[in-house]
């Protein structure tokens, strides 16, 4: 049989739906935060913007204390990446910089600029491009790099270099990804209804950055006007190569490589990226922030974020600066409700618990999540694993999640890595249905936290010998070429003796000379 | 003011299934056949069963107090009932108590906890249990009653206890009044002594398929089984394959030989190969974690079954061949792994 070419086949993509492995039909909860539309946060005392928003290096800051930033002014770069910054959310004056609660994953406390507003939120003076049509595709991209986008879909990878590398890998398609699959999560939705003009605006932009062919906006099947609103805002606009395709609502497909694999069938290979298939994925957020970027020249300074969940009193989408301590987003939803017990950024599914509210909004919050203690109930004591294979079943990177916590337990690296721990997206499936409350998801951090730590210390290894190898080959030839000068000088010496000799003798001979005369 | 909060790894729901619930919801299918089993055989399985639960929950407990695990954490997960349940429905309505004792000596302490305990065992600890009574005692294991219906004597309540208890049925009965061979039993000695299927099968303990009465209880185990793929306790891979392999093998076999091969249906509907195959082969511990390794899993069951009625030393193999298997489920797990997604 022909190999049919991934390339050509995932051109074809959203003209027939595929399904994928496991996934999970969950409770959607996200009703209760679409009742009342996107507000805006009122201006806070203090922001505390994080100088690490994502997995990698902190930032440089790019000011110092006391120092008067306008709204939109670089705070942080990324020198080793040679882009991407962190823009103040408002204007006033940097108190401090100085370590901070932080809403990284990670729950260390981290370096953040502090800002006290000077009430008067004025932008800096701003760049936009006017004509992004007829600008130059590296252009779009320098202007998405400069202003701070990244993905807003929780990955927070920096947009610009996911753009800049796809625009030379000859990508066709196109997909904003508007599918949010964790329930609660209603912020994208909101976006899509409130401002599809942006979206198709940024769709376009993107496009003609990355020299695509064409856009697939790709949203839920229960996601009701929706598609309605953005079919019309893509009419308004004359764009004819963009289409809005519905996907079914099964928990975990708006995974970047499970919703390409339901729009194409294929599979993102192991370890590559969509662009090997020739499409290019960015959430629907990102695309509105990309299209403020280019037209209005703003960095990313705001985002979308779901405040909801049985713990707060009145759960709704709020449009919060990057830096806003989440105290205040829990406050504008009229507080804590009753028993309110746990504080999640992110999904139910995916999110992190914040040990607490003084934490900042950062780039990555698409949704404050606020669990009841009936919501969580109590912990059900861990079990031995019956090998049930449940975990198995529901898993959409078909890997065998009771083999690999096994491997993890006894510490069998190589084996996890065979059994493709790597793979794993940790969308919290096989966790879910596992009747033995066996932590899974939590192992297959742990046992990811520690290859990459054996990776790093063999790397090291490797430099430190490096070093060393190179270190006593310098040595070496120090010692070569000392040799060779003491043995030059050695000779310079004995050749200057022997002329000296030559010399004496000489003289010596003249003396006898005159000796004899005399 | 700001707000703590105690912390927890996602997902942040609380868990939909546990142990305890799968194991009951396995008990629970097993119920019609139960009641079917007393309604056939009079009262003696429900104090096989009443016996076969106090010895499995008194020797767990012991054990786990000995391995100093929490004891009463592993007693409700149901794991040692659902053993002693499945071991109850293989022994003969009147087996002696000892039996029952005998019997969750070594599916509990040997078969599971020796092998580490829940999740560890490597064995079906109810089929390690009837196997070896059924190797140490095989006269109280082959004492079966015939189907009330057509028995000459039947036993009440008090007279099936005071056999269980002391050995012996109450004089004026004797053991060969009351017992009868099982059908599997008829069938196997008549074709031993020359008789064609055909004869063999005039014997009344023989109904439309299997045996008179036991086709019925194959027939709740069946509904029992399908209640558990339709509330996906158990997959459809390992009964698929077990029956499967049985009729296609019988159906070849009958069509070569009718004389001496019995018809496919009665040999799934004979002995222990609907039980096993929805509750006792899918055991997931013991089985194969894959889709296609149940397959070859159910496959192997269903294979060695026929192999062990035709040529083997027993009427029935389920119990041997469902052992045998287990032995070779790593094996069949290593080389049937699913391939990762993008790989
Ligand atoms: S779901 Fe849990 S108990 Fe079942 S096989 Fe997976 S890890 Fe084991
Ligand atoms: S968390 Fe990892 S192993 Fe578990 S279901 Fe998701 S991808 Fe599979």
């Amino acid at each position: 049989m022909i190999q049919p070419d991934p390339f050509r086949q995932a051109r074809l993509a959203g003209e027939q739906l595929h399904p994928f492995h496991g996934g999970l039909r969950l409770r959607h909860n996200k009703k209760i935060s679409c009742e009342t539309p996107i507000e805006k946060t009122a201006l806070a005392t203090r922001y505390f913007v994080p100088l690490l928003q994502h997995t990698g290096r902190e930032a440089e800051p790019m000011v110092s204390e006391g120092q008067r930033v306008m709204k939109g002014d670089p705070v942080g770069c990324f020198e080793h990446l040679g882009s991407g910054c962190i823009h103040a959310p408002t204007s006033g004056t940097v108190t401090a910089i100085a370590s901070h609660a932080n809403s990284h994953p990670s729950g260390k406390e981290g370096v953040c600029i502090v800002i006290k507003p000077d009430g008067l939120d004025q932008w800096t003076e701003l760049e936009p491009i006017a004509d992004w049509q007829n600008a130059d595709p590296a252009e779009l991209i320098t202007a998405i790099r400069q202003k701070g986008i990244v993905g807003l879909g929780g990955a927070v990878f920096p947009t610009g270099f996911k753009v800049s590398e796809a625009s030379q890998r000859g990508i066709h398609t196109l997909v904003l990804n508007g599918s949010e699959c964790e329930p609660y999560i209603s912020c994208d939705e909101m976006l899509m209804r409130e401002q599809p003009d942006s979206i198709v605006l940024g769709a376009r932009i993107l496009q003609k950055a990355i020299g695509a062919e064409r856009t697939i906006i790709a949203i839920e099947d229960q996601m009701g006007v929706v598609n309605q609103v953005l079919s019309k805002a893509v009419k308004r606009s004359g764009a004819d190569k963009i289409d809005i395709v519905k996907v079914t609502t099964i928990y975990p497909e708006g995974g970047e490589k499970q919703l390409i694999q339901v729009l194409t069938g294929l599979e993102v290979p192991s370890g590559g990226r969509p662009t090997d298939l020739g499409i290019l994925c960015q959430n629907v957020a990102t695309a509105t922030a990309v299209a403020r970027a280019v037209t209005e020249g703003k960095p990313l300074i705001e985002r979308i974020v779901t405040v909801t969940g049985n713990g707060v009193r009145r759960p709704r989408n709020l449009l919060a600066q990057i830096g806003l301590p989440i105290a205040n987003l829990i406050d504008q939803c009229g507080g804590y409700a009753e028993g309110a017990s746990r504080l999640i950024l992110g999904g139910p599914m995916m999110g992190y618990a914040l040990s607490s509210d003084s934490n900042p909004v950062i780039k990555a919050a698409n949704c404050i999540l606020v669990m009841t203690e009936d919501d969580l109930r109590p912990v059900q004591p861990e079990m031995p694993c019956i090998r049930c294979g449940e975990c198995a079943r529901v898993c959409p990177a078909q890997l065998l999640p009771q083999s690999l916590v096994w491997a993890i337990r006894n510490s069998l690296w190589e084996e996890t890595e065979d059994l493709g721990l790597g793979d794993c997206i940790e969308c919290g499936c096989c966790d879910f249905v596992c009747p033995s409350h066996i932590p899974l998801v939590e192992w297959f951090r742990f046992g990811k936290s520690s290859l990459q730590a054996a990776a790093r210390e063999r790397d090291q290894a490797k430099l430190a010998r490096e070093r060393f190898e190179s270190r006593e080959a310098r040595l070496e030839k120090l010692k070569q070429e000392r040799k060779t000068r003491i043995e030059r000088k050695k000779k310079a010496l004995q050749d200057r003796s022997d002329k000296q000799d030559e010399i004496a003798a000489a003289i010596q001979r003249a003396r006898s000379r005159q000796d004899r005369k005399s | 003011m700001s707000r703590t909060f105690e912390t927890g790894g996602a997902p942040h729901f609380p868990p939909h299934s546990s142990v305890a619930g799968v194991m009951l919801q396995v008990i629970y299918a097993l119920m019609p056949a139960i009641a079917a089993h007393a309604w056939f055989f009079g009262p003696g399985i429900l104090v096989q069963l009443i016996l076969a639960i106090a010895f499995a929950l008194g020797f767990e407990a012991l054990t786990l107090k000995i391995r100093k695990k929490p004891v009463r954490l592993f007693l409700g997960d149901f794991s040692a009932v659902l053993t002693a349940v499945l071991f109850a429905l293989c022994v003969p309505p009147l087996a002696p108590w000892w039996i029952a004792l005998f019997g969750m000596l070594f599916a509990i302490v040997i078969a599971k906890h020796l092998y580490g305990g829940l999740g560890y065992n490597m064995f079906n600890p109810a089929m390690v249990g009837y196997v070896v009574v059924l190797i140490s005692f095989p006269q109280a294991m082959t004492a079966w009653l015939p189907p009330l219906s057509i028995a000459q004597d039947s036993l009440g309540l008090l007279d099936t206890m005071v056999t269980i208890f002391t050995g012996n049925p109450p004089s004026p009965l004797s053991w060969d009044a009351i017992t009868q061979a099982t059908p599997l039993d008829t069938l196997r000695t008549g074709i031993a002594s020359g008789q064609m299927i055909s004869e063999a099968r005039q014997s009344p303990v023989f109904g439309d398929f299997g045996g008179l009465g036991w086709e019925w209880i194959a027939n709740w185990y069946a509904l029992g089984g399908v209640w558990l793929l339709w509330r996906r306790i158990i997959n459809w891979h390992v009964p698929a394959a077990m029956i499967g392999s049985v009729l296609i093998l019988g159906t070849a076999a009958w069509l070569a030989d009718p004389g001496n091969n019995p018809a496919p249906l009665q040999h799934v509907f004979s002995g222990a190969l609907i039980v096993g195959a929805f509750f006792i082969a899918t055991d997931p511990v013991s089985g194969c974690t894959s889709n296609r390794g149940r397959l070859v899993f159910g496959a192997g069951v269903g294979i060695i079954t026929l192999v062990i009625r035709r040529w083997g030393g027993y009427p029935d193999g389920v119990a041997f061949a469902v052992l045998l298997m287990n032995m070779a489920a790593p094996l069949i797990d290593r080389y049937t792994r699913p391939r990762i997604f993008g790989q």
